[in-house]
């Protein structure tokens, strides 16, 4: 599992298959190629800005999210209220920082969730022949066909309250919310890695780690996986996206988060009601859900380019 | 072609068995008891309750559990709606229309859609139009269903005041009238919808197309003569739909998940609205019976794709 971890680039190790007459090393040629992907780099950056923003934000906008202020009411944005109020006089600019270190923080962890259990599988159903990988693939494709959303709404409703009695409302739903979106998301992931497995494992290189006696282990941490991981870190951007959009949802539908922990889609499902006389109440945490999806989506795309050295550019 | 179709339709059985088996086995690992009320009320003695749970067969293996109620769904007994006061079968059967006639019309027009826009940017690739497709299709790809959804309430309710932004259904209006009025609310939710899916499957119908119209045939039908519209309409695109056929079937569970999310946006007495009011009013046999079916359509849909290979394809079926 150690050499499964998701956050180590291939194309940083000069372990890989070698390439000794280029002096350019495959980190730096990949990098030339997402740099040349314009849209791709402003999605890199406005990504790195939002993350930057919500983590230093409380220190920048000190401002309490749950300070009640009956006198300052569905305020549009003004210089004391940047982003204007909801309709108990809470500040929108300090909701919508803590909103975005939740919806980030759901985005990532269930991205790592969904690709260490896709990896494993995929691994394990592209190694070994026969049954098991029928049965794997059999699983995949059976949860491929179940409609995500219903079931995720029925764990939901099923675990909620005894996980927050033991938990607490903020952390059980958040780990509901990230294992559960992890747990369905894993699929494209397997598939993925099942077809790199399948046709790496023939690869003359392997055959000779196998011939040198590596062991089936080591075969496929040192020389497969490395090799595999591509695809999969491209899968696992748009994975991010999908799980903020499926966190988003939840907390829309009214079944996320409760109201006192303001994801951006919470946001929106309190905005709702009063889009006559206050819509930058959901203008801004819709805006903010769509930029970092389509940031997310460009840089998956320039990723993609970047990964894939059989491109020419 | 005729075993192909059975064996299509054969291996429905073990999906809809396997989807059964998720269901329960979610549904038993959940903690909470249904007699938990009863097991605090002094007022009731223990052997009662053993009793009451003996007869119910709570205390059954799974196994026992799950045969038991799988042979109660397959004969029709879908239990019994708390909130609403009537068979869920039925409660069903009431709101399965109009979820069926919101998603049937955006998939349609999402259809439509993505093939004008993704032949047409495909057959001049890297053009203006491409490029603002492109675009358009992303952008439409990255705004989820619920914030369309508010932004269109927000123009054509709010400021526009076109559409009515809540579904009735109780249109008093008879006649052309009541068809009007059925049209003018359907259009928000479904646009909603085919807007989102019509711009994810228009970046797939594209690439599809540029893959096969670089083919060999491809010259030789144009070599040979035949009109461009014939080339691409008869011999390209048939083939570049097979793997968009694949991407569609894949998404239907998107699909309804993006259904869920307008009902409940535009008040759409729908079974994705009956899902969430369930799961606000602890429902159980509604919530397990929606999601159940939301799974068989899932799954026809699925079945459809594959006739659709076939007849895209008639190779397909004697592999």
């Amino acid at each position: 599992m150690s050499g499964s971890t998701p956050a180590s680039p291939t194309v940083n190790a000069t372990t890989g298959p070698a390439r000794e007459p280029k002096p350019v090393s495959l980190g730096m040629e990949a990098w030339r190629r997402f740099r040349r992907h314009r849209l791709a780099l402003a999605g890199a950056i406005i990504l790195g800005l939002m993350a930057l923003g919500v983590v230093l934000g409380p220190w920048i906008w000190p401002v309490p999210i749950n300070e009640i202020d009956f006198t300052a009411r569905l305020q549009g944005p003004s210089l004391s209220h940047p982003f204007g109020t909801d309709d108990l006089g809470q500040d929108l600019l300090a909701r919508m920082i803590y909103g975005g270190r939740i919806s980030l923080a759901v985005g990532v962890v269930a991205m790592l969730i969904a690709v260490i259990v896709g990896v494993v599988i995929g691994a394990v159903s592209g190694i070994s022949r026969g049954s098991i990988d029928a049965a794997l693939m059999w699983v995949a494709d059976l949860f491929l066909s179940l409609p995500q959303l219903p079931l995720l709404l029925l764990v939901i409703y099923l675990f909620r309250d005894s996980l927050k009695k033991y938990i607490g409302a903020e952390a059980g739903i958040f780990i509901l919310i990230v294992v559960v979106i992890g747990i369905f998301r894993w699929m494209p992931v397997a598939r993925l890695v099942r077809a790199q497995f399948l046709s790496l494992r023939e690869k003359e290189f392997v055959e000779a780690a196998r011939a040198l006696g590596a062991s089936t282990t080591r075969q496929v941490v040192r020389h497969i996986l490395p090799n595999a991981l591509g695809p999969v870190i491209v899968a696992a951007t748009i994975d991010v996206a999908a799980a903020i959009i499926f966190e988003s949802t939840l907390s829309f539908l009214g079944l996320g988060f409760p109201p006192d922990i303001p994801s951006w889609g919470r946001l929106l499902y309190d905005a709702k009601d009063h889009l006559d006389v206050a819509m930058h109440w959901a203008l801004f945490p819709g805006g903010a859900i769509f930029l970092t999806v389509l940031s997310i989506t460009y840089l998956g795309d320039g990723l993609r380019d970047a990964l894939d050295p059989r491109r020419v550019m | 072609m005729g075993q192909y179709l059975l064996r299509q339709f054969l291996i429905i059985i073990p999906k809809v068995i396997g989807i059964s088996i998720v269901l329960f086995t979610v549904l038993a690992l959940a903690p909470g008891d249904p007699f938990e009320e009863l097991a605090t009320n002094p007022a009731v003695p223990p052997e009662v309750r053993a009793n009451l749970r003996a007869q119910f067969g709570l205390d059954d293996p799974v196994a026992v559990r799950y045969v038991r109620w799988s042979t109660a769904m397959a004969k029709g007994d879908w239990g019994f709606s708390f909130a609403s006061r009537i068979n869920v079968d039925e409660l069903i059967m009431q709101r399965l229309p109009t979820t069926l006639a919101v998603i049937g019309s955006s998939l349609v027009i999402a259809l439509v859609i993505a093939l004008v826009v993704g032949i047409y940017a495909a057959t001049r690739p890297y053009s203006i139009f491409d490029q603002i497709a492109s675009t358009f299709a992303l952008v439409g790809f990255a705004l989820p269903t619920f914030f369309t959804g508010i932004v269109f309430i927000l123009i054509f309710s709010i400021w526009l005041d076109w559409l009515p932004f809540v579904y009735r259904a109780d249109i008093t209006a008879t006649g052309w009238r009541w068809w009007w009025e059925q049209l003018r609310q359907m259009i928000m939710p479904v646009m909603v919808l085919a807007l989102f899916q019509g711009a994810s499957w228009t970046r797939y119908v594209r690439s599809a197309v540029l893959d096969v119209i670089r083919l060999d045939y491809v010259t030789t039908a144009r070599s040979k003569g035949l009109a461009e519209r014939t080339v691409i309409l008869k011999h390209v695109v048939r083939n570049a739909l097979i793997p968009v056929v694949t991407i569609i079937a894949l998404q239907m569970p998107t699909v309804f998940g993006g259904a869920i999310v307008t009902e409940q946006i535009f008040r759409v007495p729908g079974i994705g609205s009956l899902l969430i009011s369930a799961i606000l009013a602890n429902d159980t046999p509604v919530i397990m019976a929606v999601t159940f079916v939301l799974s068989i359509l899932v799954i026809l849909c699925n079945l459809f794709a594959d006739i659709t290979y076939v007849w895209l394809d008639p190779r397909i079926a004697y592999r």
